[in-house]
C-alpha cells in the first residue's frame, strides 16, 4: 500500500468515525445519567437520516437548505428523545433496571415501523451536500469535500460537548448525576427535568450523526439495530460515559474499517470492531479511558426464587400434550415454535436472572446450535437424529470459548461482549458462503421419516424441549445454582467463603449455551431451513423480550413470556403489515401497567387480593 | 497465652508515592482479641486487605499458622482457616438465613459443585447450631434481603465461623449499629471467640468497644503503629492521645 492510499484510508476513516462518535456520545451520555442502556439510539440516528431527507427535498437542494434540513432533522429527533422519556421512560425509572431496556426494544419496533409507513421500505439516496460536492485533490487522490468537513466536525462537537459539560450548571448536574445519581436526587435537583434534558441532548446527538450521513450512506430500515449494535462497540472500547474514550475508539473503529476495505479485506468490516473490542475489554475491562462503574448503592435486593409447584407444572405438559388431538396443523406448528423458545428463554433467565449475567447476544447459541445441526446433516451427511443430539454440544464449545471473555466482565461491560461475540457469529454465517450458503441459509434440514408428520416433530420437540428446561430448573435449586444466585447477590462473601465464582459463572454460561444450541437445532429440522437471522441481534433481543415480559425474577415468566411473545409476533404478523409497531405498543403497555413483567405482575396481583 | 496464630512483620504498602503502611508488625493468638485502631486514612483498612488477601502487599511477612499466605487469594485464605466479616454487610439477599450459613457450610464441605442434587438437605443440623450461637435461629427461614441491620451482622458472624476458623478478621464490626446493639454484637463474638480458641483481629471505630472487649490495642497512624499493649496502656499512652484528640491538648 502506497504512502497515499494509506492516507486517504486513514481520511475515509476518520470521516466516519465522525457519526458514529455523536451517536455513540449520546448514548454514553444518556446512561451515564439515567443508567438506562438506550436500545432505540439506532433507531433515533435512522430517524435523523430520514428527516434529514425528507426535509431537504422540502427545502431544496441549495447550501441553506441542506444545512437547515441537517440542523432541523436533529431537533425533531431531539424532541422524539424528549417524547420517549416523557411518555415511556418516567413512568419507569423504579422498575428493575432491565426492564427499561424492555420498554427502548419496544421503541426500537414501533420507530421501524413508523418508518416503514412514512418512507416505505426502499433504500433512500440522498443528495451529495450542495456546495461541498467537489472532490478535493489529496496527494494525487480525489477526496470528496463533504469528507473533509465531516473530519472536523467530530472534533468540534466533542469540544462543544466538553465545554457545555466542563462549564455549564446543566453539564456540573450531569456530571455529578453520572457520578452518584442518588446524591444529586438528595440535594434537591430536579431529576425529572435533567433526565428530560439529557434525553433531548444525546437523541439531538444520534440525530445529527443520522443527518450528517445523508450524502454518504442510503436511509433504510436496518440501520437502527446496525448503528445501535456499532454504538455499543464504540462507548464500551472507549469507556462509558467518557467522551474522550468514545471519540477515541470511534476513530480507532472508523479507520480499522477504512483500512480493511482499503486492504481489500471488505469482509473483515463485519467482524472487526469486535475483535477490537474483546481485545480491548479482556486488556482493560472498562474501556480504553473508563472507569469502573460506579455501584448503586439503593439496588432492589432480588427476591427469593420458588421452586415450581408440581400440579401447575403436570397440568401445562397435560395442555401441551393434547395440542396435536386438536388436529390443527397451524397450532401445532404454532406450539411448536413456543416450545423451542421457550427453552431458548429459559435458557437466557438462567443465566441472566439467577446468575446475573445479562446477555444481549444469547442468539449466537441458539444459531450456531441450528447450523451446526444443519451442517451435520445436510454437510457431514450425519443421521438427523445424531446430527441433533450432537449440534447442542457444538454451541456449547463456543460458549466454552465466549464464556472465558465474558465472565472477566459483569453488567452493561458484560452484556455488551455478548453482544460482540454473537455479531462475530452471525458476520462469519452471513459471509461464509461456501459452507453456510451466505444470506440465503441451508435448505432441505428436514427429519427423518418417523419425524415427519408435524404431530410427531411436536412430541419430540415438547418432549427434548421439556427435559432441557427442567434439567435448568433443577439446576438453579441445586448446590451449582445457589452458587449463582449467591454470586449475583454477593460476589464479594463468597469470594470470602472460598467459592471460585468465575468458575460457576463459566459452567453456567456453557451449559446454558448448549441448551440454547438444542433449542436451535430442533427449531431448525422443524422449519426444514435456516437462516443467519437466527443469529442476529434481533433474535438476542427477541429471547430478552420473552425473558423480561414473562419476569425476569420468577421461574415461568421466561416460558410464559416466550409463549405471548411468539402467538403475539404470529398473529400480529397476519393481521396487520406494521406488526412490529403493534408488538412494541403492547409491550409498552405491558411494561407500564406490570413492572415486574406478566408473571411477576400476577402474583403481585394474587398477593394482594389473597389476605382480602 | 498460647500459640501464635497470626504473625505479621515488616508490612508494606504504598500507592503511588504515598506510604499507606509502612513497616507494620504485630501478632495474634489463639483465643485473644486484638484491635487495630487508628484515625481515618491511618492504613487499617490497606492493612486488613493485605491480610485477607485482596491486596498484594509490597513486602513484608504475613505467617498464618507458621505459613506465609503472601500472595495468596482470599478464597486460598480462606481455605487454611481464615474467617472474615465486612465492614458492609456482605450476605445473600435473596437466600433465607439458613441457606446463606448452609453455603459456607456446603463450600468448606466441598459440596458445591453438585449438580442435580437439591440444596439445603444437608448440613442443616450444622447450620441451626451455628444460628442458635448468634441468636438466628428463630429467622433462620427469613430471606437475609428482609432483616435488620444488627440481625444481618449476626448472620455474617455465623457464616464466618462456619469453616471452624482459627483466624477471624473482622472490618468495622459494629459500623452502622446501634451504640447498645455495637457491645452486644461483640460480647457475642469475643465470647464464641475464646470458648474455641479463635484468635480475632477487629478495626473499629467505636472506642466503648474497643477498651471493653480488646484482649490487647494496637494503634496505626499514618500507615505506622504508633503504640500497642493493654487497653489500660493505650489509653494512657500519650501519641495516642495526641492522636486522637489533636496536638494542641
Amino acid at each position: 500500500m502506497s504512502y497515499a492510499s494509506f492516507v486517504i484510508q486513514l481520511l475515509n476513516g476518520l470521516a466516519a468515525a465522525s457519526s458514529l462518535f455523536l451517536v455513540s456520545a449520546g448514548l454514553s451520555l444518556i446512561f451515564g445519567v439515567t443508567r438506562i442502556v438506550n436500545f432505540a439510539h439506532g433507531s433515533l440516528y435512522m430517524l435523523g437520516l430520514y428527516g434529514a431527507y425528507s426535509l431537504i427535498e422540502a427545502l431544496g437542494r441549495t447550501p441553506l437548505g441542506f444545512w437547515s434540513a441537517v440542523i432541523l432533522a436533529a431537533l425533531a429527533v431531539g424532541l422524539v428523545g424528549v417524547v420517549i422519556e416523557v411518555v415511556v421512560l418516567r413512568r419507569i425509572y423504579r422498575a428493575p433496571e432491565l426492564f427499561q431496556l424492555l420498554a427502548t426494544f419496544a421503541i426500537v419496533l414501533v420507530i421501524k415501523d413508523v418508518a416503514l409507513a412514512v418512507w416505505g421500505s426502499e433504500d433512500l439516496v440522498g443528495p451529495r451536500a450542495p456546495g461541498l460536492a467537489f472532490p478535493v485533490e489529496i496527494l494525487g487522490r480525489r477526496i470528496p469535500a463533504y469528507d473533509l468537513l465531516l473530519i472536523v466536525i467530530g472534533p468540534v462537537v466533542l469540544a462543544a460537548m466538553w465545554l457545555l459539560l466542563a462549564r455549564t450548571r446543566w453539564g456540573a448536574l450531569v456530571r455529578a448525576a453520572t457520578q452518584d445519581r442518588e446524591m444529586v436526587g438528595a440535594l434537591g435537583v430536579d431529576q425529572a427535568r435533567l433526565f428530560t434534558s439529557v434525553f433531548f441532548v444525546g437523541a439531538v446527538l444520534a440525530g445529527l450523526g443520522g443527518a450528517l450521513q445523508i450524502p454518504r450512506e442510503p436511509a433504510n430500515l436496518d440501520l437502527d439495530l446496525s448503528v445501535i449494535a456499532d454504538a455499543f462497540v464504540v462507548t464500551v472500547v472507549g469507556g462509558l460515559g467518557s467522551l474522550g474514550g468514545a471519540f477515541l475508539a470511534a476513530v480507532l473503529i472508523g479507520v480499522a474499517k477504512a483500512f480493511c476495505i482499503g486492504f481489500g479485506f471488505s469482509k473483515l468490516t463485519l467482524v472487526v470492531e469486535f475483535v477490537i473490542m474483546g481485545l480491548v475489554l479482556v486488556m482493560r475491562p472498562y474501556g480504553l479511558l473508563g472507569k469502573p462503574p460506579a455501584t448503586a448503592r439503593f439496588g432492589e435486593p432480588a427476591p427469593p426464587l420458588q421452586p415450581p409447584r408440581r400440579w401447575p407444572v403436570v397440568a401445562w405438559l397435560v395442555a401441551f400434550a393434547v395440542v396435536p388431538l386438536l388436529g390443527d396443523r397451524y397450532i401445532t406448528v404454532l406450539m411448536t415454535d413456543i416450545a423451542c423458545f421457550a427453552l431458548f428463554a429459559v435458557s437466557l433467565h438462567f443465566i441472566m436472572g439467577p446468575a446475573g449475567m445479562v446477555s444481549f447476544g444469547h442468539a449466537a447459541y441458539f444459531g450456531l446450535g441450528a447450523y451446526a445441526g444443519a451442517l451435520l446433516f445436510k454437510k457431514a451427511g450425519l443421521p438427523m437424529e445424531l446430527a441433533l443430539v450432537l449440534a447442542p454440544f457444538v454451541a456449547g464449545l463456543f460458549a466454552v470459548v465466549y464464556g472465558w471473555f465474558c465472565v472477566r466482565l459483569s453488567g452493561v461491560y458484560l452484556a455488551m461482549l455478548t453482544l460482540a461475540f454473537a455479531q462475530i457469529s452471525w458476520s462469519v454465517v452471513f459471509q461464509w458462503d461456501e459452507l453456510t450458503a451466505g444470506s440465503n441459509g441451508l435448505v432441505g434440514v428436514w427429519p427423518s421419516m418417523w419425524l415427519s408428520g408435524k404431530p410427531a416433530y411436536y412430541y419430540m420437540t415438547l418432549a427434548l424441549c421439556g427435559l432441557g428446561i427442567a434439567l435448568l430448573w433443577r439446576a438453579l435449586f441445586s448446590p451449582f445454582g445457589y452458587v449463582l444466585r449467591a454470586g449475583r447477590d454477593s460476589p464479594l462473601r463468597a469470594e470470602a467463603i472460598g467459592i471460585d465464582l468465575r468458575a460457576f459463572q463459566w459452567a453456567a454460561f456453557v451449559l446454558a449455551g448448549t441448551l440454547a444450541g438444542l433449542a436451535g437445532a430442533v427449531f431448525a429440522f422443524s422449519k426444514g431451513s435456516i437462516s443467519p437471522s437466527s443469529v442476529s441481534i434481533a433474535q438476542s433481543t427477541d429471547g430478552l423480550v420473552m425473558v423480561l415480559l414473562g419476569g425476569v425474577e420468577t421461574l415461568t415468566g421466561p416460558v410464559v413470556g416466550a409463549a405471548i411473545f411468539t402467538w403475539l409476533r404470529d398473529t400480529l404478523a397476519r393481521e396487520t403489515e406494521f406488526w412490529r409497531a403493534a408488538l412494541g405498543v403492547v409491550i409498552l403497555l405491558i411494561v407500564i401497567v406490570f413492572p415486574q413483567g406478566l408473571v411477576g405482575g400476577l402474583k403481585a396481583l394474587y398477593a394482594r387480593w389473597r389476605p382480602a | 497465652m498460647n500459640g501464635v496464630v497470626l504473625r505479621v512483620d515488616a508490612l508494606h504498602k504504598a500507592f503511588g508515592g504515598v506510604q499507606a503502611v509502612e513497616d507494620v508488625a504485630f501478632a495474634v493468638s489463639a483465643g485473644e482479641l486484638l484491635a487495630l485502631i487508628g484515625p481515618n486514612g491511618a492504613g487499617k483498612s490497606t492493612c486488613f486487605n493485605m491480610l485477607n488477601g485482596q491486596l498484594e502487599p509490597d513486602g513484608g511477612l504475613i505467617e498464618f499458622e507458621g505459613r506465609n499466605i503472601v500472595g495468596m487469594s482470599p478464597r486460598a485464605i480462606w481455605r487454611l482457616g481464615v474467617g472474615r466479616t465486612f465492614q458492609i454487610t456482605a450476605t445473600f439477599a435473596s437466600l433465607s438465613v439458613r441457606e446463606n450459613v448452609q453455603m459456607a457450610l456446603y463450600s468448606h464441605a466441598g459440596k458445591l459443585t453438585q449438580f442435580l442434587s437439591r440444596f439445603g438437605s444437608e448440613l442443616r443440623p450444622e447450620a441451626d447450631a451455628l444460628l442458635a450461637q448468634v441468636g438466628m435461629l428463630d429467622q433462620a427461614e427469613r430471606p437475609c434481603g428482609v432483616l435488620a441491620y444488627g440481625d444481618l451482622k449476626r448472620v455474617e458472624l455465623a457464616m464466618a465461623l462456619a469453616n471452624q476458623p482459627r483466624l477471624l478478621l473482622m472490618d468495622e464490626p459494629t459500623a452502622g449499629m446501634a451504640p447498645r446493639e455495637r457491645v452486644a454484637l461483640m460480647e457475642l463474638a469475643a465470647r464464641l471467640a475464646r470458648a474455641q480458641k479463635i484468635a480475632v483481629l477487629f478495626t473499629e471505630h467505636d472506642m466503648d468497644v474497643v477498651f471493653s472487649q480488646a484482649d490487647r490495642i494496637i494503634v496505626l497512624d499514618r500507615g505506622r503503629l504508633i503504640a500497642g499493649g493493654l487497653p489500660a496502656e493505650v489509653r494512657a499512652n500519650r501519641d495516642v492521645q495526641a492522636v486522637y484528640l489533636g496536638s494542641g491538648h
